[in-house]
């Protein structure tokens, strides 16, 4: 387990555990998008998932999210307006619309589904069905 | 079809270090935009996940450095399943080509977007030159 009484040492920790799990084969052979907008990682705490979406300049008001059964769909808008312009130095920010669809490969419960956004970053915290959650078998 | 754009996946750039930090850990590259208006310079930086009071925005020598810093505290007791991206901090810096009005620079974070208004000193603003 990292140590997180050190930050720094804390992050380099998540960072190595974030390249160790890169293109894991926990989606398996779902067909749902791998790979296309928006970016995210998604974590085991508990019995639950989180899944945690890097869209910067991504408003609340231009995201929509669905979820039905073990699929949630993101999807949406990022714009980026600037008033006038007159010369560019660097245009390196991308824009556009997004419509991404994940498949959780164990069955979630869609209408618990809680989401966050804050500070370009969305969390949705995917809580597990209650029919998958292991029980505990009492020995008579 | 004729579909709206799309965006596509920006894969993040790790910050090649001129010097070694003394602390391990990676620093990721902050995607940005720059335009120039007559009155000012604008750089606007893409940095999900630093919230207002992790950035930090310098000029000096004609540089300027933009640094943010993510907060992962987040993260503890999550274990990562299936990744795309890493996290880390962010840096960035430029050479700034016209002299800024240092004392009146203005910043703004929103949805993880900074936008820096660097105004441009006098001397620096364009003249007009009429053709005699």
């Amino acid at each position: 387990m990292a140590n997180y009484n050190d930050p720094f040492e804390a992050l380099f920790a998540l960072q190595r555990a974030l390249d160790a799990r890169h293109d894991s084969d926990w989606m398996g052979e779902s067909t749902a998008s791998i790979g296309s907008y928006p970016p995210m990682n998604i974590f085991q705490k508990g019995d639950d998932f989180v899944a945690i979406v890097e869209l910067p300049g991504v408003n609340k008001n231009d995201l929509q999210i669905e979820a039905k059964e073990n699929t949630i769909r993101i999807f949406g808008n990022k714009a980026i307006n600037y008033e006038k312009v007159a010369s560019v130095h660097r245009r390196e920010r991308l824009s556009g619309v997004f419509d991404r669809t994940l498949s959780i490969p164990v069955q979630i419960n869609p209408d618990s589904i809680r989401a966050e956004c804050r500070d370009g970053i969305l969390s949705l915290f995917i809580p597990r069905a209650e029919s998958e959650k292991p029980r505990t078998i009492k020995i008579t | 079809m004729a579909n709206p754009q799309e965006v596509q996946v920006q894969e993040k750039r790790e910050l090649e270090k001129k010097k070694e930090g003394t602390v391990p850990g990676r620093v990721f590259v902050a995607v940005a935009d720059i335009f120039e208006t007559d009155q000012a310079l604008t750089v606007v930086l893409e940095m999900p996940g630093v919230s207002k009071d992790s950035v930090d925005v310098r000029v000096e020598n004609d540089m300027l450095s933009v640094e943010g810093r993510v907060d992962f505290s987040n993260y503890v007791g999550l274990q990562p399943v299936y990744t795309e991206y890493n996290i880390g901090n962010y840096a960035r810096s430029f050479q700034l080509s016209s002299k800024i009005e240092q004392g009146s620079i203005r910043a703004e974070l929103k949805d993880g977007v900074m936008t820096l208004v660097l105004p441009k000193s006098e001397k620096a603003k364009p003249r007009k030159i009429t053709v005699t």
